[in-house]
């Protein structure tokens, strides 16, 4: 599928008629408004945490900023980590599987 | 860095070299050739070999940030590259020999990643760190800050190297680190920085290369290994291979060194480092593992080997360390060189 939007994004690209700007609008759009990837990303690392990219804030449940001090952070998923809500690799300690 | 003290007859012929003759003479270096020759022949192990790796961290630092009083035109001398490959050629042999690789994994990304994470989780916090947590002495924790200075002081220069050689997913991977390593551009949060802090706040001397001397060879080889891997494009599944597992290897002990900094007495800015450590390094190692490891074996499979190689060596060098540092502090002894000026 994410092959299929990329495939169909690029393709006016190349295959554009110059004399047709119309189709050269659609295509910008449509690139920024379907086939690419979003800003932010959270990847579920297999027997570890979550690690979150992008733009993004962390906050407290009364809506305070958590301190970050960096622009990947990897949460704990374990719930064993003493940095929480960020991982500090006990989950390897403790034997922590996802099962996937 | 100063000009170092020398440690044999290695040594002493390149420093006199460095010192003396013009790096523009085509022939410039071959006076090595002889000594290098003599003194690999001789030795009885290169890893702990004074004169041979005091040699090549000499010899590795023209290309980071070269030698008080030496024409930096020395860095690409033929004479002085040949004297580097043959001693790189016996310590690449050495460390070779001296590890086991585990079973091969498959070549995907996943099972790259949990060959390194399985190899790498007998070190999630024994030894050194346990006793710097519970039992070190303020003495012996400068001491293992002064280990320590060779390398944290250039933290994360030697696998940068590594970035022009490696494509797509694998190097956005290792730049996605080396990018934290630096700061993330900020100057104050540079590891390296953040290192020198520690030393200072620990009474030490934060400039690079100022305990050259009173380190002993081992310690110049933990450096050396990785300089060697970095520099040579070969043995890039090395250098990518040694980086994942010092990320592995680095959350838990951290927390230890923290720990055993506070309880010592010294205060928050020594302790930050290592703080910063448990935090990053579980970030990093993940990271390591699956995309830069695991993405470099998916588009190079023949670097499997190396990948393994590579972390297999760290682990073997810094456990040797590791030993040389603990074996001194059970008998009461510093654990630095004997005619070392730095007072513990």
């Amino acid at each position: 599928m994410q092959d299929e939007n990329t495939v169909d994004a690029a393709t006016p690209d190349t295959a554009v008629d110059p004399v047709e700007p119309d189709t050269v609008v659609d295509a910008a759009e449509r690139e920024t408004n379907g086939a690419r990837r979003p800003d932010q990303s959270i990847v579920a690392y297999p027997d570890g945490p979550l690690l979150v990219r992008g733009d993004f804030e962390i906050v407290t449940p009364s809506g305070e900023p958590l301190p970050r001090n960096r622009k990947t952070v990897a949460l704990c998923r374990c719930g064993a980590s003493i940095i929480k809500p960020y991982c500090d690799g006990t989950h390897k300690l403790i034997g922590f599987r996802t099962d996937d | 860095m100063k000009q170092p003290l020398t440690r044999g007859p290695v040594s002493t012929a390149l420093l006199d070299l460095l010192g003396s003759a013009s790096a523009d003479d085509p022939r410039a270096g071959e006076e090595l050739q002889e000594p290098v020759f003599s003194a690999l022949a001789d030795t009885p192990d290169i890893a702990f070999d004074d004169d041979l790796q005091l040699t090549l961290f000499c010899l590795y630092e023209l290309h980071y940030s070269g030698i008080e009083g030496v024409d930096d035109a020395w860095e690409w001398a033929p004479g002085l590259i040949g004297a580097r490959r043959r001693i790189e050629q016996t310590f690449e042999e050495k460390m070779r020999a001296a590890v086991e690789l585990p079973q091969r994994p498959r070549t995907n990304s996943g099972d790259v990643a949990a060959a390194l994470f399985k190899m790498t989780a007998p070190d999630g916090g024994g030894g050194i760190s346990r006793f710097a947590a519970k039992q070190a002495s303020a003495e012996q924790l400068q001491e293992f800050l002064t280990h320590k200075s060779i390398y944290q002081l250039r933290e994360a220069d030697p696998h940068t190297w590594a970035i022009p050689r490696l494509r797509g997913r694998a190097k956005a991977a290792l730049v996605e680190i080396q990018a934290d390593e630096y700061g993330g551009g900020r100057p104050d949060r540079v590891h390296a920085e953040l290192f020198a802090q520690a030393m200072r706040g620990a009474g030490l001397n934060p400039e690079f290369g100022g305990y050259v001397d009173d380190v002993p060879a081992i310690t110049l080889a933990t450096a050396n290994l990785m300089s060697m891997f970095g520099l040579n494009r070969r043995l890039r599944g090395a250098i990518v291979g040694h980086l994942s597992a010092y990320e592995m290897t680095s959350s838990q002990p951290s927390r230890m060194y923290a720990n055993g900094l506070r309880r010592a007495g010294f205060g928050d800015d020594v302790a930050e480092y290592f703080d910063e450590h448990v935090e990053a390094d579980a970030v990093h190692e993940q990271i390591a593992g699956r995309d830069m490891a695991g993405g470099l074996v998916e588009a190079e499979p023949g670097l499997l080997d190396d990948v393994l190689f590579g972390a297999a060596a760290a682990l073997a060098i810094e456990t040797w360390l590791g030993d040389h540092i603990m074996a001194a502090w059970k008998e009461g002894r510093s654990s630095l060189q004997p005619q070392s000026s730095f007072a513990v």
